[in-house]
């Protein structure tokens, strides 16, 4: 190799260990820890631990907040997509409905949970209101908001914004040419969504609706602040296995729940890069 | 009556009244938590009436001892994001310009890494960084900033998509061909001419890494780190109070650096459509 040359690649070593140390490795581990024990012996009762009842239970709860989060965030979202067709792109409601949808894409953790607790709460804006105004108690059956329904509103705070962000792009590429076309040809409204917008966008809205699954499934710090103790979903469930590893009566439990989250947020993300491609296709 | 356009006519756009009832009814709904949070940092102690006092006991000289931690969080999540963003300006950055410049066909391969964190997210990635970490404070000692090694990877695909954004907009290949065949060396280059061109693209990203940052929570909580978030968390148990206004300020913060980002977005599209 020609010295140039070797410099070249030199100066691709900086990135390259960062990136072997603090991502490559920690994945490694975080995945791999799982199927040894902590004295280093290879075992597959970690594995076979993530199929006990108790945690598969807490995978299914896990599915059905996101799976729940996202299809209503998705709805909601593409509905506020809707709304902001045919407004001008460097507008003003255009930029203002932009920055906010990103500033609370962002906006999770504990400010969010404080946001709740407020609003809705035992003491909350809302509960207190409903409760003086028209004698509803929200929580009749149960202080649900620190227990699993109660993420689900609080998710959709920023599932929401999330999916106005990454629809908005696929409904701008709808080209009104097209609605012309419709239209010239004898079509009618009903026909121009169900002929021709639906399908154009459907790869992109499940595209979506997919990295909203992901985004609400990986998402901890938020129910973490909301919900103080127990293991009712997976992140939260690694939080225990992480802060006591004998909780369960296992060694390197949390690595095989990490490797169970990490298979699913690989098929759902490739799912998503699937349909991506798919997506662009409209967007020239 | 407004006239309508075609594509509201034929049903391709919402009319002028479900456009707002859509957007006024969502807008109210999403409104409801953050004034929930003003109305509280603005609630007495008893419950009864409103009172500034929370707010105006923060400029007192006793709350400085009062909120400790909280104000150490602060100083933390602010020094950490200062080194991630240096982390972001020294090792990504240089890198993206040199496999944009010298190799294209690992273009792919740099953005599949920068795009990995999305896919393990920190919950996951924390498990196998706690024993790193071990490793870690035996070299560099266990002062805060390292957590910014982390954070860094945290950040990766948001600096990515930023700078990747900018590196697609400028001819970068030509601009270094032209400047290195009048006889520039590539620092000169580095500097004077691709910086100055990818100045928006990297002033964003480094936005876009200050808000993620100043938001974590996970991995600093698991690894017993104090940060803003952990302190707000902690802050919120003795002092409710408090903790919201912070958390108002935060939010507050993170709007303008995103609304900065978005203007540093909107103007650039802006130039290369011209």
């Amino acid at each position: 190799m020609k010295p140039r040359v070797a410099l070249k690649y030199l100066g691709l070593t900086p990135f390259a260990i960062y990136v072997v140390i603090f991502l490559a490795i920690p994945t490694i581990l975080a995945v791999g820890t799982g199927l040894f024990t902590a004295d280093g012996s290879f075992t597959t009762e970690n594995l076979l631990g993530l199929f006990a009842p108790t945690v598969l239970g807490t995978f299914l709860s896990s599915f059905w907040v996101s799976a729940v989060t996202a299809i209503v965030g998705a709805i909601i979202g593409a509905l506020v997509c809707y709304a902001m067709l045919g407004t001008r792109t460097e507008g003003a409601l255009r930029s203002i409905v932009d920055s906010a949808s990103s500033v609370l894409a962002q906006f999770g953790g504990v400010m969010l949970a404080f946001a709740f607790i407020a609003a809705i709460g035992n003491q909350g804006l809302i509960t207190v209101w409903l409760q003086d105004a028209f004698g509803v108690n929200i929580f009749e059956n149960g202080v649900w908001l620190y227990q699993v329904p109660g993420l689900l509103p609080v998710y959709l705070y920023f599932q929401v914004p999330l999916m106005v962000i990454t629809f908005m792009p696929a409904l701008q590429g709808l080209k009104p040419q097209w609605a012309e076309a419709n239209a010239t040809l004898g079509g009618t409204q009903l026909s121009y969504w169900v002929r021709i917008a639906i399908p154009v966008l459907a790869p992109s809205f499940l595209g979506s609706l997919l990295l909203l699954f992901a985004n609400a499934f990986s998402s901890y710090a938020t129910a973490a602040a909301l919900i103080s103790q127990g293991a009712q979903i997976v992140p939260l469930q690694i939080r225990s296995a992480l802060v006591s590893e004998t909780v369960l009566g296992r060694e390197n439990m949390a690595g095989a729940l990490a490797l169970g989250m990490v298979v699913v947020m690989v098929v759902v993300m490739w799912g998503y890069s699937a349909l991506q491609t798919r997506t662009s296709r409209w967007q020239r | 009556m407004t006239k309508q356009t075609v594509a509201q006519r034929i049903g391709a756009e919402p009319g002028r009244i479900t456009r707002w009832v859509i957007l006024v009814v969502v807008g109210l709904v999403f409104a409801i938590p953050i004034v929930s949070m003003i109305e509280f940092s603005l609630s007495s102690n008893n419950g009864h009436g409103y009172t500034l006092d929370h707010w105006t006991g923060l400029l007192s000289p006793e709350s400085a001892r009062t909120y400790r931690t909280l104000f150490q969080g602060i100083g933390n999540s602010f020094l950490l994001a200062a080194v991630t963003v240096a982390i972001v300006l020294v090792v990504l950055l240089p890198t993206m310009i040199l496999v944009h410049i010298q190799f294209p066909r690992l273009r792919r391969v740099l953005e599949f890494i920068c795009i990995i964190p999305i896919t393990v997210p920190a919950i996951v990635l924390v498990v196998g960084l706690a024993p790193v970490y071990g490793i870690v404070v035996r070299v560099f000692g266990g002062s805060i900033w390292t957590l910014a090694f982390a954070y860094g990877i945290t950040v990766l695909p948001y600096a990515y998509r930023a700078i990747q954004a900018n590196l697609d907009a400028v001819p970068v290949i030509t601009l270094s061909e032209a400047a290195r065949s009048l006889g520039a060396s590539w620092p000169v280059i580095l500097w004077r001419v691709l910086l100055p061109n990818l100045r928006r693209g990297v002033l964003a990203a480094a936005f876009i890494s200050v808000a993620v940052v100043l938001g974590e929570f996970t991995i600093a909580s698991l690894l017993n780190r104090v940060n803003l978030q952990t302190a707000l968390l902690q802050a919120g148990q003795s002092d409710p109070w408090v903790a919201v206004i912070f958390a108002l300020l935060a939010l507050a913060f993170a709007f303008v650096l995103l609304l900065i980002i978005g203007r540093l977005g909107s103007v650039s599209r802006n130039r290369s459509a011209q």
